[in-house]
């Protein structure tokens, strides 16, 4: 088997002290009862929120500081990400800007795009969904219609994308669209745009999931215009630019934390006393945890270190999020309670409905379980 | 042949992967040449492998854990444990783990330098007064037979613990073996006195309520770490070689899928082993040796599962080298604690503490990664 980099990784002094930080800033948040952790999650877009988190310096902490940005390590970003998710912040608002847009325009996006995009996304004013995913297209991303031809100055966009998670309310979509000939490996011809969702040409309708949020969204573009300097990358080089993106989508702490406050209330419910069967399952759960905590900072290391672990980042994923799946199973079978959004009294029956009615798309969204797993075997040389 | 970096610290923060991977190189090519199929197979009648001990024992790799100045190589945990996860990958039928971690223990205890192989016994010695030992036995100690010496806890009527080591001439053995027919045997302990020298007061680290089994199961976690590692290699080539309807059965999605979490659970186990070589001689020791021997105990039988599942029928035979490793993992999970034991010993303390303070915990485990690394215990 190729050599699976998990090796073990040490925090910089400088990451720790970020931690303490971050730490004391969110019980400050907490104490003023800014946010209640355990009805919120990162999924949770709050703006008001993520401006205070970039006032106080949390986003954009790997962004050069000529952008706004705080110049620190990918593992200065781990650690500030992991005390959010620990502490149920809702971090939903600048959370894919500073995860993956950003980045992706520093490193790809033209002068005139990091200037004008970069400084706002530092500030915590400007959000960005994800651009991948077309009613044909969901795991078999290459087989995106969207399509972009060139017009005077830029590109004009037709198509639709779907699932798009709140299109409604950032203000870019990070789209990946054809704009050429897939050629023999299917990869070829695709383009990433920046789509400005304020201007013309674009109608967003809602998919609300099956608990009545509305997160989700159809996107259509119709004669759509993106000026030149709104293209990411060189014209064709878009599945590159996706796949490097979803080593940093997919190996995050977010892959196995989405639940982690249920975790925490659990373990209260249970209380000082468990008997051997509540010892033994929370005791389990709490080994995957600790290994997930390693396996998801090794990835971070390497990332530091610009190498892309696509193989690594699907079994973290892979791992990570079937153990986020566990987290209410094991829970309800522990502690006997009638799930309810709206239990009022009662933390743990209000954290598991949040979490029974959420768990199906942390296997899916970000890569499904069976993508990943085809990712691992073409690493384990199967395919 | 094993020398440590004149600067183990300073090399290895400049390099993370370089000398761990000449270390994890060396030793592969060390077992490779001597734990053949013959050999384990002949192990797994009984005959100790001389040969195979010889070249461990002239490679120094009994003495990895044991500082320069008490006469060995001073490795840090990290790299001893990439030498036991490579054992655990050879499936070495030798008390290289035991021998490593009774020397390192007895030494930091201010013990005399002491011949291998050393074998460590889990349960509870008791003194009858002063160095003479109360009658009893001690069962499941690994590899007595082989060993010149036991390391045991040994208690005084007053209830005062301390580490003896026991010599030959103590007990008497009744041979017991595991599933995969590594010689666990049952110490019938004589009322002899013990020498002056081999009673020493218990080292911190070992006065935990799980004493010796503590480190038993540290190393139990690496091999079954190095063990998944291996299954996973036969599996991944089993099903690029075999075919039936035409292709490899690793071409199909069935397999692929299986084969994809075997990968995972390996991945995560041996994350948690290697934690646990991080926190080694930290306060986070403890709770990281019990992830590690929890996470690894639940993924060996995975992945022993998947793994012989891909194999067939053909890797359900004698002539197969995949049992060799297979027999070892179920051994191995249910050795020194089982997972169920180590997840019982993290959920206590989990709860006795509360929800809020597990992140701080969890983060402090890993964080050891970052502390000393000393190499006494």
């Amino acid at each position: 088997m190729p050599d699976m980099r998990f090796a073990t990784v040490a925090f910089p002094k400088d990451a720790e002290d970020l931690r303490l930080q971050v730490r004391r800033f969110l019980e400050a948040e907490k104490a003023d009862g800014r946010f209640v952790p355990h009805r919120s999650s990162w999924n949770t877009f709050d703006p008001d929120f993520s401006r205070r988190a970039a006032k106080a310096g949390y986003v954009g902490l790997t962004l050069p500081e000529a952008y706004g940005g705080h110049a620190r390590s990918s593992l200065a970003r781990f650690v500030a990400t992991e005390e959010m998710l620990a502490a149920g912040a809702p971090c939903g608002a600048h959370w894919i800007a500073d995860r993956q847009s950003a980045p992706q325009i520093l490193r790809h996006g033209t002068q005139v795009a990091r200037d004008h995009i970069i400084p706002r996304i530092c500030a915590g004013e400007c959000y960005f969904g994800i651009g991948m995913s077309e009613p044909d297209s969901g795991s078999d991303l290459a087989a995106v219609r969207s399509k972009a031809v060139r017009g005077a100055g830029g590109w004009v966009l037709n198509g639709q994308k779907i699932w798009t998670t709140n299109a409604h309310r950032v203000h870019y979509l990070l789209a990946l669209v054809r704009t050429g000939d897939a050629g023999a490996d299917r990869h070829g011809g695709l383009t990433q745009f920046i789509i400005d969702m304020a201007a013309p040409g674009i109608s967003v309708r809602p998919i609300h999931d099956l608990s009545g949020n509305h997160e989700f969204n159809e996107v259509f573009f119709t004669d759509h215009f993106v000026a030149d300097d709104f293209v990411v990358g060189e014209v064709g080089d878009g599945w590159s630019m996706v796949t490097q993106e979803l080593a940093f989508e997919r190996s995050g702490p977010d892959r196995f934390m989405s639940d982690y406050r249920l975790l925490t209330e659990l373990v209260d419910r249970i209380g000082p006393a468990p008997d051997a069967r509540q010892a033994v399952e929370t005791g389990r759960l709490v080994a995957h945890m600790g290994a997930l905590m390693a396996m998801s900072g090794s990835v971070a290391a390497l990332l530091d270190r610009d190498i892309v672990p696509n193989v690594e980042a699907a079994l973290v994923k892979d791992v990570g999020t079937a153990f986020e799946r566990d987290i209410p199973e094991v829970a309800r079978r522990l502690v006997a309670v009638e799930a309810s959004l709206d239990a009022q009294d009662d933390r743990f029956a209000e954290a598991l409905a949040d979490v029974a009615l959420r768990a199906p798309s942390f296997t899916l969204r970000g890569g499904t379980r069976e993508i990943l797993r085809g990712v691992i075997a073409r690493g384990l040389g199967l395919r | 042949m094993l020398h440590a970096p004149a600067s183990p610290q300073a090399d290895l923060q400049s390099e993370p992967n370089d000398f761990s991977a000449i270390l994890a190189e060396q030793t592969d090519r060390l077992l490779a040449q001597h734990v053949t199929p013959a050999c384990l197979k002949a192990a797994d009648g009984g005959v100790f492998p001389a040969a195979a001990w010889e070249a461990v024992s002239d490679a120094w790799l009994p003495l990895a854990l044991v500082p320069e100045a008490a006469g060995g190589v001073g490795l840090d945990a990290p790299a001893a444990a990439q030498i036991l996860r490579r054992s655990g990958y050879h499936a070495l039928p030798a008390p290289l783990a035991e021998t490593m971690l009774g020397l390192a223990l007895w030494s930091a205890a201010g013990g005399a330098a002491v011949e291998g192989p050393v074998s460590l016994a889990t349960g509870l010695l008791r003194l009858a007064s002063g160095t003479i030992l109360a009658e009893g036995t001690m069962a499941h100690v690994p590899w007595a037979g082989a060993a010149g010496h036991v390391l045991a806890i040994a208690e005084a009527p007053d209830g005062a613990r301390h580490l003896a080591l026991l010599p030959r001439a103590a007990y008497t053995i009744v041979p017991r073996r595991n599933l995969a027919n590594e010689p666990r045997e049952t110490l019938h302990i004589g009322t002899a006195p013990l020498g002056p020298d081999a009673l020493l007061p218990l080292p911190a680290p070992l006065a935990g309520p799980d004493g010796l089994m503590l480190f038993g199961a540290f190393a139990r976690a690496q091999q079954m770490a190095g063990a998944m590692e291996r299954c996973l290699d036969l599996a991944v080539a089993y099903a690029n070689e075999r075919k039936q309807f035409g292709k490899p059965i690793g071409r199909f999605q069935a397999v692929q899928q299986m084969l994809a979490v075997a990968a995972g659970e390996s991945a995560a186990a041996g994350a948690a082993a290697q934690v646990a070589a991080a926190a080694w001689n930290t306060d986070q020791f403890p709770l990281a040796v019990a992830i590690a021997k929890a996470r690894c105990g639940e993924a060996a039988g995975k992945v022993a599962e998947i793994c012989h599942q891909v194999h067939g029928a053909m890797g359900f035979t004698q002539e197969h080298v995949l049992h060799f490793i297979t027999r070892r993992l179920w051994a191995w999970r249910d050795e020194c604690g089982n997972d169920a034991h180590w997840q019982e010993r993290i959920g206590r303390m989990v709860c006795a503490q509360g929800g809020a303070a597990l992140w701080p915990r969890l983060v402090a485990l890993r964080a050891a990664a970052n502390g000393d690394r000393g190499t006494q215990p």
